[in-house]
Order: C-alpha cells, then structure tokens, then sequence
C-alpha cells in the first residue's frame, strides 16, 4: 500500500498537475466525438452530393431537350439529338429478364438450403453462394462474351427462334438471326448475377421463421413442400420482397457485364435477340468518346435517371428489410 | 378418396423438392463453369512475363505489370482515404449516437450508396474532380474506388461495434475513463478482428471495380506512378483487350481476369477465416 501511494505521489511530482491531465482528456473526448459525428454526417452529404452534381452536369442537356429527353428514341451524336428511351428500355427488359429467371430459382435455393440440405453441407454451399456474388462484374462480362455468347448463339438461340417461330406473337419476339449477344444474352447474365444477391438475402429471411410455427404444421401433417408455402412464405413476405428488389437493384445498375454482351444499339428492336444497350452500358461505352458538351451532359442525364430509379427501388427494399428487422427486435 | 389426395400432395411435395435441388445445382453450376473457363483460358497465359512486362501494342508480346501496379496504387490509396472516414462515422453511429435519429437516417442512406451502381460513382467523381481539373488522373480514380469503400467499412464497424458487450465499456467507465478512451482502448480491441474484415471485403470489392474507373483514371498504356496523370489499371485493361480484335491481347485479358478473381477470392476467404477464428471466443 505504502509503495503505490509511493508511486502515485512521484508521478503527480513529476507529470503535469492532473487538472490539466483531465482538461486535455476532456478536450481530446470533445473533439473525438466531434469528429466522429461530423463523417456520420459527412455521409448524408455524400448521397445529397452525388444527387446534386448529377444534376448540374445533366442540366445543358435537361435545358435542351426537357422531358422530350424521356420519351425520344433517337440518339445521334452527329446532329447532337439525344434521347433516353431506348437506354432505358433495354434496362427494364433486360432487368426484367433476369428477374423472371432469378427470382423463382433463387428462392427455391434458399429453400433447398434452409429446408431440406444436410446440415453438413449448409456451410459450404452458402460459401459458395457468397463467392457467386463476389465475383467482379467484369469477369462475368469476359465469360459472357467469350463462352456464354457463343453457346448461346450456336446452340439456344436458332433452337428457340425454331420453336417460337410458329406462334404468333412470341415469333416477334425472337425474330432474326441469332447474334449471340443481344438484349437476352444480357438478361440471362444479370440473372446469374442476382441469383445470389437473392438466395442469400431470402435465406437469412427464411431462417428467421420460428422453429415452434413450422414445427406445427409439420405435427398437423404437412409436406415440406406445404410447410414452405403456407408457412414460411407467408411469414417471410415483406423481407423476401425488400430481398427481390435489392436484386432487382444490382440488375437496373449493373455495367460492365452488361456492356460486354449486350451490343450497344440505340434503338428498340421488338425481338430480344437483337442488340439493344441499356443505360449503364451506354455511359459506360461513350462517356470518353463524347466530344461536346451536351453529349456529356446527355450522358449524365441518363446517370441521374438511373440513380434515381435505383435509389427509389433500394429505398423501397431497405424499407421492407427494416420492418422484417424491427419485427425481430419486437 | 383419401389415399388419392395423400398421394397427390407427396406427389407435388417430390416435385418441389426436385426443383429446390435442381435449382441448387443450376446455382452453383455457374460458378463451376465460370471458374473453370477463368482457369483454362487464364492460366496457358500465366508466365513471369505478366509480372514483369509492360501491356504490349497489339501483336507483340508483353505483360501486365503496370496495370497491377496501378490498381495496387488505386486500391491502396482508395483504402488509405475510405477506412478512416468508415470506421470514424461507424464509431458514431455504435458508440455516441446509438439511440439518435440522425444514426437511423445514416445507416438507412448508407445501406443505400452500398448497393448503388458503381458507375453513378464514376460519374459522381468524373463531375466533382476531372471536370474542374482538366484532365483524368490516378487520383480521381482512386477517390471514386474510396466513396466504395465507405460505406461498407462504415456497415461492417457499426456491427461488429454494437457486438461489443457493454459490460466491457462500463467496466472501463468505472474506472474514469473519458469515452474516446473507452471507444480506443476497449471497444475498437474488442472489434478488431471485426474491422478488419470489414476492410478486407472492400478491397475485395474494389479490386475488381471497373465502372467507376473508366472516366476517373481512365488507363495508361505506359509505366506511370504519377498521381496526377492518367493511370492503368487490371480491370480496365481487361475491358480494353477483351473487346478488342486481337487475340495476344484477348489471351492477356483472361489472365487478368484469372488474376484478379483469385485475389477476390483469396481475400474473401481470408477475410472470413478472421472472422471465424474469433468466433468460438
């Protein structure tokens, strides 16, 4: 005892007096919390900094075309008109595509995983589900290009404009030649890279359903099957929905394996065979070559169309995640 | 009767479960057939050439030493200039501002901007620094790879921070400590196995982020370090070889591919064995 207050009295000897100890204390808690609240902040003033710049750069061509920029097909670099339909029509068929694909065939992943896999072998197929989503966008682009295209081209396509040729309205939509890349070359790798945005989202959902509640029904006799579709789904409906439209969110926004396989082409073709482009190919593909200045502002007026659209559709789905969340908490 | 109608639901529940494992296997089959085309195509090209050689014109040979080198350069100052802000504005949203409304709307905007398309970024910074510059630069680029990095450093600090138990910081408490010190010394230790994993996913992120590249740093065909000037990088190289008509540069194109696709894949599985050493703790 006598030696620590030995020491204790040596140090107040030796360091500065502890008021001043503590002022500087205080002052370095002050300004720790200060700083760590104002990048808090910081981060708010990013999205509002994104959504502004956007906006100035977009205005020469907003100013020029008005919302005519929405509804005009044409994009001629030449004559200097510029229109966002076609971009924006090929995101939404091709987001559309990789939808109807993923969705269905990710959910049933999630179920295999959450219901029927062997315990063993949950790990590493939901291992293997993250690396799937890991993978750079632009490795799915060169694969695309130089194995899925060809494959497509060679043996899918002529098959499927064989099959649908006879009937009425489907023979328009896979007319003409089979090019390999095009509007359903690009869907088909979306759907590939959102089946595991979706898988894992829905299974992290799925396992949230209290054990009790299946358990019940299993007593009552239900099949697995029965079990996931009046059960599970039904408890899980908002957070598999907030999951589909995070999905759907990666697909409206995703560039560079889009801009590999689609074809760049500025117009709207009827069948989904034929090239096409969509908005994040195109600002991918022309933003260096674009000399004048409107067609960079034009460029960016289909940036912040895009952002737009996906922010209100992440939105939508960070909503929906937060109520599965809180239900959690509750 | 009875019997008719048992079947018929065995029948439909056999069927779904077929699906559910077809399903699965059509899932992962994707990876299989994309990992193993990377591997064919990539490694016939693999050679010390790729480390040691510039990017060649067209026809000749070379390598893909200075893309590595850039992206390394990039990568690295985008995780230098994104960790500090992420881990900064994680620590208020766990720690002072745990209860506040402002956390609610910062984590809700932030789990936004991380599932943003990444060539918004691009644009993003194309307006915000090459615009007013004058002139593409390594510099810009980087910043569009560090507004990335942000916001899942950010997710994965808060986390792990709130994981932290609070027994921990009143123990500390109790014992006078000011709360930056508290936050320093106990919460961040605690954490830290957390934090870095959360870095190491972003690099894994970024490392193949190509988007916000291309109108940021664009890309050099040259050696170049200056931070100043346009700079190469794997993934925009990649781009450039893979669409172009030669078949050298195509074949260099899948070996940056294979190259990179290891790195994210070696740095995700790392970063999970981080993540679960500390788990039976």
């Amino acid at each position: 005892m006598a030696e620590i207050a030995l020491r204790q009295g040596a140090a107040e000897v030796a360091g500065p007096p502890r008021s001043q100890v503590l002022a500087r204390m205080r002052l370095a808690d002050k300004g720790f919390q200060f700083l760590t609240h104002a990048t808090a902040l910081a981060v708010l003033g990013l999205l509002g900094g994104i959504i502004i710049a956007l906006m100035i750069g977009a205005m020469p061509a907003l100013r020029a075309f008005g919302l005519g920029f929405l509804t005009t097909q044409k994009w001629n670099p030449v004559t200097e008109q510029f229109g966002a339909l076609a971009p924006i029509y090929g995101t939404i068929v091709t987001s559309t595509i990789a939808m109807a694909i993923a969705v269905p065939v990710g959910l049933l992943v999630a179920m295999f995983l959450t219901e029927l896999c062997p315990m063993g072998l949950r790990r590493p197929i939901g291992i293997a589900v993250e690396l799937l989503a890991g993978i750079p966008s632009i490795i799915y682009g060169i694969w695309g290009l130089f194995v899925f295209a060809p494959f497509l081209q060679t043996y899918v396509q002529p098959l499927l404009i064989d099959a649908f040729g006879p009937v009425p309205v489907l023979s328009a939509l896979f007319a003409g030649p089979p090019y390999g890349i095009g509007t359903l070359t690009a869907g088909l790798i979306l759907a590939i890279m959102v089946l595991p945005f979706i898988t894992s989202i829905s299974r992290d959902v799925f396992e949230t359903v209290p054990a009790v509640l299946k358990e019940s029904a299993y007593g009552l006799g239900c099949t697995t099957w029965e079990v996931f579709r009046n059960v599970v789904l039904p408890y899980t409906r908002v957070g598999v929905i907030g999951g589909v439209m995070l999905g759907l969110g990666r697909a409206l926004g995703e560039t560079m394996a889009v801009t590999f396989v689609i074809g760049n082409a500025h117009k709207i073709a009827p069948s989904i065979l034929a090239p096409g482009t969509t908005i994040s190919a195109t600002i991918a593909n022309e933003f260096t070559e674009a000399v004048s200045d409107l067609y960079t502002a034009s460029l960016i007026a289909l940036g912040l169309i895009l952002f737009v659209i996906t922010l209100i559709v992440l939105a939508l789905a960070r909503y929906m995640l937060l109520r599965v969340e809180r239900r959690l908490g509750a | 009767m009875r019997a008719k109608l048992y079947r018929r639901r065995q029948r439909r529940n056999a069927l779904a479960m077929g699906l559910s494992l077809g399903a699965t296997l059509f899932g992962l089959g994707w990876l299989v057939l994309i990992l193993g085309a990377l591997l064919w195509q990539g490694f016939s090209g693999v050679s010390l050439k790729v480390f040691t050689e510039m990017t060649p014109p067209p026809g000749s040979d070379g390598g893909l030493l200075n893309p590595i080198v850039g992206s390394l350069i990039m990568t690295g100052l985008a995780v230098a200039v994104g960790t500090p802000v992420g881990i900064l504005a994680g620590t208020y949203m766990a720690e002072y501002g745990r209860h506040a409304r402002i956390t609610a709307v910062v984590r809700f905007i932030n789990d936004i901007l991380l599932s943003a398309p990444s060539i918004i970024v691009g644009l993003f910074i194309y307006e915000m620094v090459v615009a007013r510059m004058g002139h593409f630069s390594a510099l810009a680029g980087a910043l569009a790879l560090a507004v990335i990095v942000v916001p899942v450093v950010i997710r994965t600090t808060e986390d792990m921070l709130l994981l932290v138990p609070n027994a921990l910081r009143e123990a500390a408490a109790a014992l006078g400590m000011p709360r930056a010190y508290i936050i320093r010394f106990v919460a961040y230790r605690a954490a830290k196995a957390g934090i870095v994993t959360g870095i190491l996913l972003a690099i894994a992120r970024i490392s193949g982020e190509t988007a916000p590249l291309l109108f940021t740093a664009l890309n050099n065909q040259f050696w170049s370090t200056n931070l100043n000037a346009p700079m190469s990088s794997l993934p925009a190289v990649i781009f450039q070889f893979a669409l172009s008509p030669y078949a050298d540069w195509q074949k260099l194109a899948w070996t940056g591919a294979l190259i990179i696709t290891l790195a994210v894949l070696l740095l995700s599985i790392v970063a999970r064995a981080v993540t679960a050493s500390r788990k039976p703790s």
